[in-house]
């Protein structure tokens, strides 16, 4: 019995040092890269130096929900450097670090907290996920980091007394909702409508904006689907099956990209043909025509996406004469070329863009409390067709959204003016101011 | 009517690949008592090589076989090479590098390929044929099951009626008597495992066309192939056929008149059940007795 | 055999595994070995060496960044789930791929708790965690005990993919994908108002860490640890010898699942957060993978296991970090290498990295090493006799 414990002893006490170890080596390490620490007059400000302002973000770039939100970084990152080359944002460059969480909320606590601590960002800008970045919002606030444009559209983001430092940035589910569902019931009048949505906020809040404009009577079927069904070989063919035999003519879904293809490709198995109306989130063309089947030689594919409605915020990326998106292609062709020019590229440029803006607002020195001071003054035009809300009473972001109409050649088309509403259920939608849109080249970084 | 014939069809249809997953599992448990973790991972990898076959210009009859045969080269190579070192160690360290060859293969994939999803097209046409009005089965659906036999058929003939498959048997009943009798075990164990990781690789390039193809697209679909393979009883193929068609059905049904949101509860519901009353599976013969 | 008095035999058996197999199963001569005393003095000694360590983690929590203390927060809980792992399957033989469902009930049981209007101090919201996945513990350890290898692993695998199905079908409850958020609110404010939040979460990890070890370490050399071993290395010899086997197995279960629940807790409280996502079956197989890297059965082993969890990972993105890669490459390439880092460890040390510390220290000691195991391949060596 007494024989074990020499060497037991040992055994811990190595392996508390070996701990030590680990921690004082990796501290070690740790501290030489968030060497940021510039002079200068904003010495005291973390993630600013005389010629850098570091800021962070996370996405998943590795697990089930990396694809498509994986681009998101990078294309960021791309617009950043071309914004640099352009002389930076009031002479200073843009350094942007964005780290991996793979869509696990423990993991963004731990590389948000990397991200404050270790690198000393500035600021946290366009942090993806509703329930990764909902868990970080409270330790933002408290270390008082400017929290700006979470990418994800849920209602959570616009707390300016909760959460003072966090702001949305894409227009909110419900709002996408209600305009969507104000177009079904002007547009598609008498017909029996379905919903098919995921089983979270996204789909539930997006539910709730339809159902604010639809008659009741109208809807037969709602049909929630679970992101895990997309894993297996059945997907989602049990949730179409229904809305078929309830007859759905109109089928409204809150889908995410994989999503939307898996129910196309199924009503077309299932010889079923409503009239599909698509959320923003899941109705980029590039991305629905790359998954659609490239190799199928014409027994599906992207014609399949022909006639689909959905809606916009940001110019269309198949509109080559749209000047943003000849600025958003040339950055992408220089410096990320082997990603698809698709939705998600557009969105992390757009993203970087009013970043970039609101960041020329904090002045010559910023602050993290200049910055929120800038954005809460509001007023930045750019390539959003609806405008963006900030003030300091709304930390939402875009205010609504245009109708879109797909082809079955891998484009869209606007439908008719762009709309704006309140994130209530019961707020009127309106037509947008028309001079909503800002141009490139009227800030100088983007010229 | 119409919509309990789809269902049932797209499930069992589903259950076929849950069975040829659960047959890969089965074969390699046979031959070496591992449980391999990286099965999922190693069918994305090979269907990977046969998108790039395709990219290429390749028709789909030429990325097919490639698919199968990297498979098999792949499964002899884990076992041989990484799997071998560890074969008498603790069986947990055969798993922990199953597990690290999962990950591993995932992060190359991601790395070779990106991690984006993409499309992986099926040889036959996916709309339903029509029986009258009512919408019934798709030609490549038909492919599926008759593809996922058509391998079970070969294999079990293979074990059963040839002077290797009966080598095979033997170096996974006893290594020690058969090394007695002459048999190349440690051969035949790597063979076990080519075979094996051929069935799995079927399994892969015949959902990537309704999962997508990216770096954990084989994840859920490994995760109830253990499922059907534990259900049948891990020592019998023909419980993994039949393990994998029942939870496809189940699973089917489940989301058709439950909810989605119950699809992996019921699994679990189901498993526990049958392993409370057959501790082994409901195909096992034999008493198990090992950690 | 047979004829060699019963207290010669307990010392074969904690002093060589070899030997396991062939004898008696030692619970019955526990009492004789109290009787003489050193399972008081084990007691003590356990104690002394936790009081040291967390003199030790003490100072290392204060002389690093705030960050590393996050780090160090999160080997903590981490420990907590291995070392109850390492005792189920470790001492007692029987695997589970479920853990991270367990940490899940642990967890979930923390936000709900601290989520109400006048929240319970966070330890006794800790021990709360214990008894709820102590309870759901002893569920799945009924059924466990039913299961062997493979089954098990099945089974225990098929519940860690099934129980987060549950927070999608209580979402009003239990937030859906969302999940719950946790707060805990700042340190005491007698440690100063400047106190970081992060060393005071790594305080109470590590408090957690080193009452579980504490624990573990007495309970695996009583003889409740001895039954345990007992029933791992022969069930028939184990139930001849008068254990109630099925009962051992279940109650094995009970104690990991409580460590399980604590350490959910533990990373409810440090990451602020009860969500499916933090759940997955990976966690479970990132456990396992802790347990049989840092050495199945031991303690020591489930420090080292837990500290390669952060570190491993960590480590690999920051170096990949260091480099100037494509995108593809530099998300990627952190995955490749801790993957092919655990095939490498699996091996270059198959008794993990415990198996090799302790062929360091025996080289150090200048003795010979053994490299004793069993079938399960488990800690029963110990060292060989002084004297």
């Amino acid at each position: 019995m007494t024989r074990r414990t020499p060497n037991a002893r040992l055994q811990v006490l190595a392996g508390l040092a070996a701990l030590s170890l680990a921690a004082a080596c990796g501290g070690g390490s740790g501290s030489g890269d968030g060497g940021d620490k510039g002079d200068g007059a904003s010495a005291n400000v973390p993630g600013i130096t005389a010629t850098t302002v570091t800021i962070g973000a996370h996405y998943p770039l590795t697990g089930p929900a990396a694809p498509g939100y994986s681009e998101i970084g990078p294309a960021a990152e791309a617009m950043y450097k071309y914004i640099n080359e352009n002389g930076g944002v009031n002479g200073r460059s843009i350094e942007f670090k964005y780290k991996d969480d793979g869509y696990n909320p423990a993991n963004t606590v731990d590389v948000v907290k990397q991200l404050v601590l270790q690198d000393k960002v500035f600021a946290i800008v366009g942090g993806l996920g509703t329930p990764t970045h909902s868990k970080v919002t409270n330790y933002l606030n408290n270390q008082r980091v400017p929290d700006l444009f979470v990418a994800s559209g849920a209602r959570l983001w616009d707390q300016p007394d909760k959460h003072p430092y966090t702001t949305g940035w894409q227009p909110d589910y419900l709002i996408e909702g209600k305009i969507l569902g104000k177009y079904v019931k002007d547009n598609f009048a008498g017909k029996k409508v379905g919903y098919l949505y995921q089983n979270d906020d996204f789909g539930k809040d997006g539910v709730e904006g339809l159902d604010s404009q639809l008659d009741a009577a109208s809807v037969v079927d709602k049909q929630p689907y679970e992101t895990s069904q997309l894993s297996q070989p059945t997907g989602i063919a049990p949730q179409l099956s229904a809305l078929k035999a309830k007859g759905a003519e109109v089928v409204v879904t809150f889908t995410i990209p994989a999503a939307t293809a898996v129910a196309l490709l199924t009503n077309a198995k299932i010889g079923y043909k409503p009239q599909m109306v698509v959320t923003n989130v899941g109705s980029d063309p590039t991305t629905l025509t790359g998954l659609l089947g490239k190799f199928s030689k014409g027994a599906v594919g992207a014609q399949l996406l022909d006639g689909i409605i959905s809606d916009s915020y940001l110019p269309l990326t198949s509109d080559a004469a749209d000047p943003w998106i000849s600025l958003f292609k040339k950055v992408h062709d220089k410096y990320i070329p082997n990603l698809p020019f698709d939705g998600n590229v557009e969105y992390g440029m757009a993203q970087a863009i009013t970043f970039a803006q609101v960041l020329n607002g904090a002045g010559k020195n910023p602050t993290r409390q200049s910055l929120m001071e800038s954005l809460e003054k509001g007023g930045f035009k750019g390539p959003g067709v609806t405008p963006l809300r900030f003030s300091k009473d709304s930390h939402a972001g875009f205010t609504g959204v245009r109708i879109t109409k797909l082809d079955g050649k891998g484009g869209a088309r606007f439908l008719q003016e762009a709309q704006v509403t309140t994130d209530e259920p019961s707020g009127a939608i309106e037509n947008a101011p028309s001079d909503a849109q800002g141009k490139p080249g009227d800030d100088p970084f983007t010229k | 009517m119409d919509r309990f014939l789809s269902v049932t069809i797209s499930g069992l249809s589903g259950g076929m690949i849950y069975a040829a997953v659960a047959l890969s599992l089965v074969l390699i448990w046979r031959a070496t008592r591992v449980v391999n973790f990286a099965q999922g991972a190693m069918a994305m990898f090979t269907t990977y090589l046969a998108f790039t076959v395709l990219e290429h210009g390749g028709s789909y009859w030429v990325a097919f076989p490639i698919a199968l045969l990297t498979g098999l080269v792949l499964g002899a190579f884990v076992e041989r090479v990484l799997v071998r070192p560890v074969e008498n160690g603790p069986p947990l360290n055969a798993v922990v590098v199953t597990l690290g060859v999962f990950i591993f293969l995932q992060g190359l994939a991601g790395l070779l390929f990106g991690g984006r999803f993409r499309s992986f097209p099926a040889p036959f046409s996916n709309k339903n044929y029509n029986l009258g009005n009512v919408s019934t089965v798709s030609p490549f659906e038909i492919f599926i099951v008759l593809s996922v036999a058509l391998v079970a058929a070969l294999l079990f003939a293979l074990f059963q009626y040839t002077d290797v498959g009966l080598r095979m048997r033997a170096a996974a009943f006893s290594g020690e008597v058969a090394r007695m009798l002459g048999v190349r075990v440690g051969r035949m164990l790597t063979l076990g495992w080519a075979l094996a990781a051929v069935a799995g690789s079927l399994a892969g390039i015949l959902v990537a066309p309704s999962v997508f193809l990216h770096p954990n697209n084989m994840d859920g679909v490994f995760v109830f192939g253990f499922t059907a393979a534990v259900i049948g009883g891990l020592d019998s193929p023909v419980g993994a056929i039949v393990g994998g068609l029942g939870l496809g059905v189940l699973l089917s049904y489940v989301a058709s008149y439950a909810g989605g949101d119950l699809q992996t509860l019921s699994a679990l519901a189901v498993l526990v059940f049958i392993l409370m009353v057959k501790p082994n599976g409901l195909f096992s013969t034999t008493a198990t007795r090992r950690v | 055999m047979a004829d060699k008095p019963v207290e010669e035999l307990a010392h074969a058996d904690l002093a060589d595994g070899n030997n396991v197999q062939a004898t008696t199963p030692s619970p019955v001569v526990g009492p004789s070995l109290s009787r003489r005393g050193p399972l008081q003095y084990t007691l003590v000694r356990h104690l002394g060496l936790a009081v040291l360590g967390g003199l030790a983690l003490l100072l290392l929590t204060s002389s690093v960044s705030a960050y590393r203390d996050f780090q160090i927060a999160n080997v903590g809980y981490y420990v907590v789930a291995v070392a109850g792992l390492t005792v189920l399957t470790g001492l007692n033989g029987q695997i589970s791929l479920g853990h991270g469902a367990l940490m899940m009930v642990g967890a979930y049981t923390a936000a709900l708790l601290l989520q109400r209007e006048d929240p319970l101090p966070v330890t006794l919201v800790l021990v709360l965690c214990v008894v709820t996945a102590a309870a759901v513990g002893a569920l799945v350890g009924a059924a466990a005990a039913r299961l062997r290898g493979p089954y098990l692993a099945g089974a225990t695998l098929a519940f860690a993919v099934g129980l987060p199905g549950l927070t999608s079908h209580y979402s009003g409850r239990l937030g859906g994908d969302n999940g719950l958020s946790v707060s805990t609110g700042p340190p005491p404010e007698s440690l100063g108002f400047d106190f970081p939040g992060e060393r005071w979460q790594a305080w109470i990890t590590l408090s957690a860490a080193l009452i579980t070890l504490l624990l573990l370490a007495n309970l695996s050399t009583s003889r409740v640890g001895r039954t345990f071993r007992a029933v791992r290395d022969d069930e028939v010899s184990a139930e001849l010898a008068g254990i109630h086997v099925a009962r051992t197995q279940v109650l094995a279960f009970v104690v990991s699942a409580a460590c399980a629940g604590l350490a959910g807790g533990l990373l409810a409280v440090v990451s602020g957060q009860a969500t499916p996502g933090a759940f997955s079956v990976a966690l479970s197989l990132s456990i396992l993978a802790g347990a049989v890297l840092g050495g199945l059965g031991s303690l020591a082993g489930a420090v080292y296991g837990a500290v390669a969890l952060v570190a491993l990972p960590s480590f690999s993105s920051s170096t990949s970090d260091r480099f100037d890669l494509g995108t593809d490459v530099k998300s990627n390439l952190p995955l490749l290498v801790y993957g092919a880092l655990l095939v490498v460890v699996m091996l270059a040390a198959p008794q993990g990295l415990q198996g090799g510390v302790r062929r360091l220290l025996g080289l150090f000691k200048g003795r010979t090493p053994s490299p004793v195991r069993n079938d399960s391949g488990t800690d029963v060596s110990v060292s060989t006799p002084e004297r």
